[in-house]
């Protein structure tokens, strides 16, 4: 079971608490009705599934209930970082730099 | 290829089994094959061994990073059935199913096909709406399956509990009995020997590490840690990582690839004559020919390559089977493991032509794709060496997830994943 660290409760807890929300940054157009079908499909279908770094988004259901996004391992499943949402992608990540 | 029989055992007993040739050979890479199948699991394999016997193209390549059968063909639960709701799906895995029937004689190798009957419980009254429309539909598509009470259900499952106090009450039970298991080494095997005794070529500790392609898009060949090799046409059929070779050739998929787990009991006398699922508990079980309960879990919820899984996810579905079964409370588990399962928005397959030419792939089985396997395999070499899809697999496109034409398993699966 993974140990998560809620950005908003600052603590880290276990997995239980948790439910994935699927990767992140993926950015809901403001006019939905008028995406074409491609575009539409890479929004809703189309998926980086990167073995490596991810980034993808958690929601801490059975504590504060928020939704915040990760940066996470998907070799080891260790986690790089998490940050709360709305916050811009990390363009560096802690350890990266070597 | 030696013919494998009862005479064969005789003549090799006579002479202390020094007679036994290997069963696939492990030849150098050539510079360039007509076909390279990326992925020496089950539908790999059963693709290069259709290409050589349906359509003649033996010249075939079959790459495989690490070990023959090492994936999820060697981590899967064994379960076969073809009950889908769906008019496609019902196609693709009954066809399956078709050649499952007879696959030991044809190959020349026992893998073990044992219709024994899949039950899949109903615990509520929604099971039953589903479970009954399924069966219709299976009825329909001319696909076995009928209802059972639960006393039948007791019947067919001894030491399955009906108790009416039971915290998962079974109020009845739809029953495939073409249904049932095979031996998943076996499998991959029998397609391995078969193929190479027709001079496909299966290359293992072959990774492949970038796909190439010509100026006009085509693909050329792919790169690998024994070097380029070079080829008009690739199949990809790398399960879990569907996507990652696929990004080497420039295609983006509609994929995520999850930890499945499954586990099996220390090995007891038999008990459990059937395979029994149960959607809404999320369990399902079936007992191996060598007496180990087979036990299958759910998907991790997270995006991962790690070939782990949580325990808490093994906990859940062994939970769900001490209420079902509780003959099986004090039973001691052996082992567990984890495969990466690539799945679909759909929860249904990908067996298509790509955007690239002369690339197709065979991807986003999910959970549930060692039951497809010979049907896969059979389609594939088939949309491989027309370049053009099999009838059967052609509703399974990329392209569908473009235009709408979805074929929505999501719900209709044995287990919720």
């Amino acid at each position: 079971m993974l140990l998560i660290r809620c950005p908003y409760c600052e603590e880290e807890r276990p997995e239980l608490e948790f439910r994935n929300a699927g990767e992140a940054h993926i950015a809901r157009s403001a006019n939905i009705a008028g995406e074409s079908d491609d575009d539409f499909e890479k929004f809703f279908f189309i998926r980086s599934n990167p073995k490596g770094i991810i980034y993808e988004r958690w929601r801490h259901i059975h504590g504060c209930a928020r939704f915040f996004n990760a940066v996470r391992d998907t070799v080891t499943d260790k986690f790089v970082m998490t940050y709360k949402a709305g916050e811009p992608k990390p363009s560096k990540l802690p350890g990266a730099a070597k | 290829m030696k013919k494998y029989s009862v005479f064969a055992i005789a003549r090799e007993a006579m002479r202390g089994h020094k007679g036994w040739e290997e069963q696939w050979s492990s030849p150098e890479p050539k510079k360039e094959y007509d076909v390279i199948i990326v992925g020496a699991g089950g539908h790999g394999l059963a693709t290069a061994y259709y290409l050589a016997t349906v359509h003649g193209i033996t010249n075939v390549a079959v790459l495989e990073k690490g070990w023959l059968g090492g994936g999820n063909t060697g981590r899967n639960t064994t379960i076969i059935r073809s009950n889908y709701l769906y008019d496609e799906s019902a196609g693709i895995y009954d066809h399956a199913l078709k050649l499952w029937d007879g696959l030991s004689q044809e190959l020349n190798y026992n893998v073990m096909y044992s219709a024994r009957g899949v039950m899949m419980l109903a615990h509520n009254v929604h099971d039953i709406q589903v479970l009954k429309r399924h069966v219709h539909a299976n009825r329909l598509n001319g696909i076995d399956n009928e209802w059972l009470s639960p006393e039948q259900a007791k019947e067919f499952c001894p030491p399955l509990n009906i108790s009416k106090d039971a915290r998962y009450p079974v109020v009845g039970a739809a029953l495939q009995r073409r249904g049932g298991t095979a031996r998943h080494d076996a499998v991959a095997w029998g397609y391995a020997r078969g193929a190479s005794a027709r001079g496909v070529h299966i290359i293992q500790n072959c990774e492949v590490t970038g796909v190439k392609r010509a100026a006009n898009g085509a693909v050329m060949g792919v790169d690998t840690t024994r070097g380029f090799i070079g080829a008009r046409k690739v199949g990809v059929v790398a399960a879990g990582h569907s996507s990652v070779i696929m990004n080497m050739a420039g295609v983006r998929m509609p994929l995520e690839s999850y930890p499945l787990q499954a586990l099996v009991s220390e090995p007891i006398k038999p008990v459990v004559p059937c395979v029994v699922m149960s959607n809404t508990v999320h369990a399902y079980i079936s007992q191996s020919d060598k007496g180990e309960l087979v036990i299958g879990a759910g998907t991790d919820q997270y995006v991962s390559y790690s070939q782990t899984g949580g325990l808490h996810i093994l906990q859940h579905t062994l939970d769900a089977i001490c209420e079902m079964f509780p003959i099986f409370t004090r039973m001691k588990m052996l082992r567990s493991w984890g495969g990466i399962v690539d799945v679909t928005p759909d929860r249904s397959p990908i067996l298509a032509k790509t955007p690239v030419p002369g690339l197709y792939v065979n991807c986003g089985w999910g959970t549930g794709g060692f039951k497809a396997t010979p049907g896969s395999g059979h389609v594939f070499a088939h949309t491989i060496a027309k370049d053009d899809p099999h009838p059967i697999n052609a509703p399974f496109t990329i392209e569908r997830f473009r235009t709408g034409r979805l074929i929505d398993e999501a719900a209709a699966a044995a287990v919720a994943h």
